[in-house]
C-alpha cells in the first residue's frame, strides 16, 4: 500500500456528493448514537462523521489521523439512520469511507495485525472449528484467569467473548434437506454462518425444525461460506465482495422461494449485495435477484400463518434488537410478533432498547473500551426489567451480552424459544 | 491561533483529555444547526462538572481570550457559532439528572440533558415538562434556557421563562452565582428573567431547577385539512375567540405536509393546501365538550377531511410528523432555511399572502410550518446551492422575517437572534433600546468575552447606522468576515 499525499478521497466509489448534501445538521440522530452517548463529543456523532466525511470529500482534510480514529470509533450500528428525519443513507456513506481508509491509512503494525488475524479467523468454519478445540482446552486449563492478567486490551476481549464450548457441537453438521410435516409452504434455502454454526449449532438446528413444523422444505447447501459481512462492516471491500460473489453462486441455483437467514448482521449484508455488485454488469442483475429474496428467519416466521400447535413458554422475556436486524434491516415486529404467539411468554422491551450493546461485528475486539462500557450499559438496562430470558436474533449480541450478564440471565434466539414450545419441551 | 499557556492553563482547568485542540476535530465544532456560519474555534473543552467550567471560563477571562457554550448544537440562529481564536464550552458531559422532588414538583438538571430526558425522568411520577421544542429529543435544557425556546404546547403553558425556578450560572468572570429560587415570587429586579433568553451573552447556566407539571387527566388531538390556508387560519382565530385555549393549535402547508409524509408517514393528506393539528387538554369533562366545539369550527370553515387520534400511539405519530418537519425539508429540497418570525394572529392569513408573493418574485418556494395559535411563523425557504440560489434564498428569509416586523410582530419567535439576525435587531428597536440593551450586557460581561457578535448588531458588522445589513466594503473584498 502507498500512502496518499494529497488529502481526501481516491477517485474509487468515494461517498457521493448527493448523499452527503442529504444530512441538513439537524442533530437528531445524537441520542441515539452510542458513541455520542459515551463521549459527547461532535466528532463522535453521526453528524459529525458526516461533516467531516463532507470535509474529506471536498479534499480539505487528511484521512490519516482524527479522521480515521472517528470513523473506527464508529460501531456501524445505524440508530442514526433509524432516528434521521431527513433521509440520510448513513449505511452507504460509512460503507463508501471505510474502504478508503483501508486502502489509504497506513495502519500501525499491531492494528494491522490484529485485524488481519481477526479476517483469517472468523470467516472460516474450520478454522473456527480448530479455535474451539483450543478454546475448550483453554476454558477447562482456566487459562482465560491468567489472560485476564497478561494480555494486551484487544485480545483480552477476544478471548473474553469466547461461550462455553461445546466440541460435539462445533462438529456437528446439519442435515442437507429437511422436508415440512405436511404440504409445502414455502421452500427456502438456510445460511448457516461463521460463527452461529461452530458456537450456536443449536440455533440452527431449531430454525431448521421450527420451519419445518411450519411447512418449510429447508434446504442447507454444505458447499456455503461466508457471506462477507464482517468484510463489508469492516471497509474491506475485496473480502466482501468475493463472499458476496461465492454465496449469490451457492444460492442462486437452488429451486427455492427465500433465502433464510438467523444471523442479522449476515442478513443485513445480504440485503446489500444488490448495492455492493451494482457496479459489477456480470453480477449486477443476479445481486439483486438474490437480495429480493433474502428473508431474516423470524421476517419469514411472521408471513406465514402459523400452524404448529404452540406449548405454553411461562417467562417473561425480555427482547433485544439486534442493531443489524432492528435499525438496519427494520425488522423489529416480526420478532415480537412471533414470541407473542407463544402462550404464556411476556415478552418485554428494554429501556434505551435502540442503543448497541457494543458488539457490532469486530467492534468489541478492535474498540474494547468503548464496546466495555456499551456491553455494562446493556446489562444494567436488561437487569432492569428483570426478566427471566433474554431474546435476540444475533450471535454477537448474544456473545457480547453475555460476557457482561455473567451467567445470571439465560439467553437465546428466537426460534429456540419457539422451537421448545413447539415441542413443548422446557428450554435448554 | 492562541499561545499554547492558555492551551495548558485550559489543560489544567478541566483536565487535557477534556481539551480539543486537532484541526480536524475543531472543523466538527465550525457551526451549530444553522450551516451558513461557519467558525473553527481555537479550542473546544469538555468540563465535567460546574467548578471546571468556571475554572475554564475564569482562563478566557484572564487570558482575554472569547467564550462560546455550546449544548447539542441545534439552534437555528447560529447562537453556538465559535468565535474566532475563542473557545468553546460543550456541556455535552454535564448531562445528569441530579434531583427529581415528586412532593414539590421540580427537577434539578445539569445543563446538556435534553429537554425530553426531563421528561422521561419525571413520568414515572406522573409529571413533565411542559415546553417543548420541536427538537426536544436532542435539544439540551441549558440551550433552551439561552433561547427562552418555546414549543408547540407554549401557547397555553409559556414559554421555558415560565419553567425555571433557579439555575446555578458562571458568570463571564468566572464567578457562581444562584439566580431565582425556588418560590415562585423573587424579590428585586428579577436577574433569571434576564439571564433567560440572553443568548449565552450573559454567561453560562451549570445546574437549573425546573417546573414540573401533572400529567394532564385528558389529552384530545385531532388534525383536520382545510381548502386554503386562509381557511385554517381563520378557524385558529375563531377558536381562541370562542374562549378556548388549546393546548396547541399548529398548522402545515401543502409543501411542509408532503415533506412530514415523507419522513414519517404519519396520515396526513398529500395534497391539502393546509392541515391544523388541535390539541386540547386538561379534565375529561371540559376537553370533551371543547372539542366538540373545535370539530363545529372547523366544520364551519370547510374543513375536508378531520381525523382524530385514536391512542397515545397515533397522537405520537401526528407529533411526530409535525416536530420532524424542519429536518423532512431536506427530502423535498436539496437546501433550505428554517426563518422565525411572530405576527399579531390577526394577521396570519395576510403575511401568508405576502410570503408567497415574495417567493413567487423570487423564485423560490417557501413551505410553511407553524404555531398559529401564538403567531409565531416557520416559513422554509427552500433553495439549491448548487444552483447559485443561496444569496437570493438568504435574502428572501431576511425579507420574510423585516416583514414580521413591519406587520407588528416579532423577528423572531423562538429560534433567538444569534449570528443570523443581529444586523437585523435595529429594524425593530431604537437606538436608546440597542444601547440599554448594550449596558445590561455590559453589567454582566464588561470584557465582552461572553459569546460576543451575538444578538445585540454591532457597528463593525452591521454599519455605524442602524439599517437594513449592507456588507462592509472590507467584506465585500474578503479582507474581513462576519463573526
Amino acid at each position: 500500500m502507498t500512502e496518499r499525499t494529497e488529502p481526501g478521497f481516491d477517485a474509487l466509489h468515494p461517498p457521493s456528493r448527493e448523499l452527503l448534501d442529504d444530512c441538513v445538521h439537524c442533530g437528531f440522530c445524537l441520542p441515539t448514537c452510542p458513541t455520542y452517548q459515551l463521549w459527547g463529543e461532535e466528532m463522535d456523532s453521526p453528524r459529525g462523521r458526516i461533516y467531516l466525511m463532507d470535509l474529506a470529500e471536498r479534499g480539505e482534510i487528511e484521512l490519516q489521523g482524527a479522521f480515521t480514529e472517528h470513523i473506527d470509533a464508529c460501531l456501524g450500528c445505524m440508530a442514526c439512520v433509524t432516528a434521521c428525519p431527513s433521509g440520510v443513507q448513513y449505511n452507504r456513506l460509512l460503507e463508501a469511507t471505510r474502504p478508503q481508509i483501508e486502502r489509504n491509512v497506513e495502519r500501525s503494525r499491531s492494528d494491522r495485525l490484529f485485524r488481519s488475524g481477526i479476517f483469517a479467523l472468523f470467516p472460516y468454519r474450520r478454522r473456527l472449528r480448530a479455535a474451539a478445540i483450543f478454546g475448550l482446552a483453554y476454558q477447562k486449563l482456566r487459562l482465560n484467569r491468567l489472560a485476564e492478567r497478561v494480555l494486551p486490551p484487544r485480545l483480552r476481549a477476544t478471548q473474553a467473548l469466547m461461550p462455553p464450548v461445546k466440541l460435539r457441537n462445533a462438529f456437528a453438521s446439519l442435515p442437507r434437506r429437511v422436508k415440512p410435516d405436511g404440504p409445502v409452504q414455502r421452500r427456502v434455502a438456510m445460511l448457516s454462518g461463521c460463527v452461529q454454526d461452530v458456537f450456536f449449532h443449536e440455533v440452527n438446528v431449531a430454525t431448521q425444525r421450527v420451519l419445518a413444523a411450519e411447512g418449510c422444505e429447508v434446504l442447507t447447501p454444505r458447499d456455503q461460506g461466508c457471506c462477507g459481512a464482517l468484510g463489508l462492516h469492516a471497509g474491506r471491500e475485496d473480502h466482501a465482495t468475493k463472499h458476496a460473489k461465492r454465496t449469490i453462486e451457492t444460492f442462486e441455483k437452488l429451486p427455492v422461494d427465500n433465502i433464510v437467514v438467523n444471523v442479522a448482521g449476515c442478513g443485513s449484508s445480504m440485503k446489500e449485495y444488490a448495492d455492493l455488485l451494482a457496479d459489477d454488469p456480470e453480477w449486477a442483475e443476479r445481486a439483486k435477484a438474490f437480495s429480493a429474496k433474502v428473508r431474516d428467519v423470524t421476517e419469514l416466521l411472521a408471513e406465514l400463518e402459523p400452524r404448529a400447535k404452540r406449548h405454553p413458554v411461562k417467562a417473561k422475556a425480555a427482547y433485544h434488537d439486534a442493531c443489524h436486524l432492528g435499525h438496519a434491516q427494520g425488522v423489529r415486529a416480526q420478532p415480537r410478533a412471533v414470541l407473542r404467539t407463544i402462550p404464556g411468554l411476556d415478552v418485554v422491551d428494554l429501556p434505551e432498547a435502540e442503543l448497541c450493546c457494543g458488539s457490532a461485528g469486530i467492534y468489541n475486539m478492535v474498540q474494547p473500551e468503548p464496546a466495555a462500557e456499551l456491553g455494562e450499559r446493556k446489562a444494567s438496562n436488561i437487569r432492569a426489567v428483570n426478566p427471566d430470558l433474554l431474546v435476540t436474533a444475533n450471535p454477537g449480541c448474544l456473545l457480547q451480552i453475555g460476557r457482561y450478564l455473567d451467567g445470571d440471565i439465560p439467553m437465546f434466539h428466537p426460534v429456540q424459544v419457539l422451537d421448545a414450545s413447539l415441542r413443548g419441551r422446557p428450554l435448554p | 491561533m492562541l499561545n499554547a499557556a492558555v492551551r495548558d492553563a485550559l489543560a489544567s482547568a478541566v483536565g487535557a483529555r477534556n481539551v480539543l485542540s486537532d484541526p480536524v476535530q475543531l472543523r466538527s465544532y465550525e457551526c451549530d444547526g444553522l450551516t451558513g456560519f461557519r467558525q473553527v474555534p481555537a479550542f473546544v473543552v469538555l468540563p465535567l462538572d460546574t467548578e471546571s467550567v468556571a475554572a475554564a471560563v475564569r482562563v478566557c477571562h484572564e487570558h482575554g481570550v472569547p467564550f462560546v457554550a455550546r449544548g447539542a448544537g441545534t439552534g437555528l440562529s447560529g447562537g453556538a457559532m465559535p468565535v474566532a481564536d475563542g473557545v468553546v464550552i460543550s456541556l455535552q458531559r454535564l448531562r445528569r439528572v441530579l434531583e427529581v422532588d415528586a412532593v414539590d414538583r421540580r427537577a434539578v438538571v445539569q445543563p446538556g440533558v435534553t429537554n425530553l430526558d426531563i421528561t422521561k425522568a419525571a413520568a414515572p411520577q406522573g409529571l413533565y415538562y411542559a415546553p417543548d421544542p420541536s427538537s426536544q429529543q436532542v435539544c439540551t435544557i441549558g440551550g433552551n434556557v439561552a433561547e427562552n425556546s418555546g414549543g408547540a404546547h407554549c401557547l397555553k403553558y409559556g414559554f421555558t421563562t415560565n419553567h425555571v425556578l433557579s439555575m446555578t450560572a458562571v458568570l463571564p468572570d468566572g464567578e457562581v452565582v444562584t439566580l431565582g429560587g425556588d418560590t415562585g415570587d423573587q424579590l428585586g429586579p428579577d436577574l433569571r428573567g434576564v439571564f433567560i433568553g440572553s443568548e449565552g451573552t450573559l454567561g453560562i447556566v451549570c445546574e437549573i431547577t425546573v417546573r414540573l407539571l401533572r400529567v394532564p387527566e385528558t389529552v384530545r388531538t385531532l388534525l383536520a385539512d382545510f381548502p386554503s390556508v386562509r381557511a385554517a387560519g381563520e378557524v385558529v382565530s375563531d377558536i381562541v375567540a370562542a374562549g378556548i385555549v388549546p393546548a396547541a393549535v399548529e398548522m402545515m402547508d401543502n409543501l411542509a405536509i408532503q415533506a412530514a409524509e415523507k419522513a414519517v408517514g404519519a396520515g396526513y393528506t398529500l395534497d391539502t393546501p393546509a392541515a391544523l393539528v388541535v390539541e386540547l387538554d386538561g379534565p375529561a369533562a371540559e376537553c370533551g365538550s371543547q372539542f366538540e366545539q373545535v370539530k363545529a369550527i372547523c366544520d364551519r370553515h370547510g374543513c375536508t377531511r378531520l381525523h382524530i387520534a385514536g391512542d397515545a400511539g397515533e397522537r405520537a405519530k401526528i407529533w411526530m410528523g409535525r416536530k420532524a418537519a424542519f429536518a423532512a425539508v431536506g427530502r423535498i429540497s436539496p437546501d433550505y432555511i428554517v426563518q422565525d418570525g411572530v405576527v399579531p394572529r390577526t394577521r396570519l392569513a395576510e403575511v401568508l399572502g405576502r410570503i408567497e408573493e415574495m417567493g413567487q418574485a423570487a423564485g423560490l418556494r417557501v413551505a410553511n410550518v407553524f404555531h398559529a395559535g401564538d403567531g409565531n411563523l416557520h416559513p422554509l425557504v427552500l433553495f439549491d446551492e448548487d444552483a447559485g440560489e443561496l444569496e437570493r434564498a438568504e435574502e428572501l428569509s431576511k425579507g420574510i422575517a423585516e416583514l414580521c416586523v413591519e406587520l407588528g410582530g416579532s423577528l423572531s419567535g423562538e429560534h433567538g437572534i444569534g449570528t443570523d439576525k443581529a444586523c437585523s435587531m435595529p429594524r425593530m428597536f431604537g437606538v436608546d433600546d440597542l444601547a440599554t440593551m448594550d449596558r445590561v450586557r455590559s453589567a454582566f460581561d464588561p470584557g465582552k468575552l461572553c459569546n460576543p457578535g451575538k444578538l445585540l448588531p454591532t457597528p463593525r458588522l452591521c454599519g455605524e447606522r442602524p439599517g437594513r445589513y449592507r456588507p462592509h466594503p472590507l467584506e465585500e473584498a474578503g479582507v474581513i468576515e462576519r463573526l
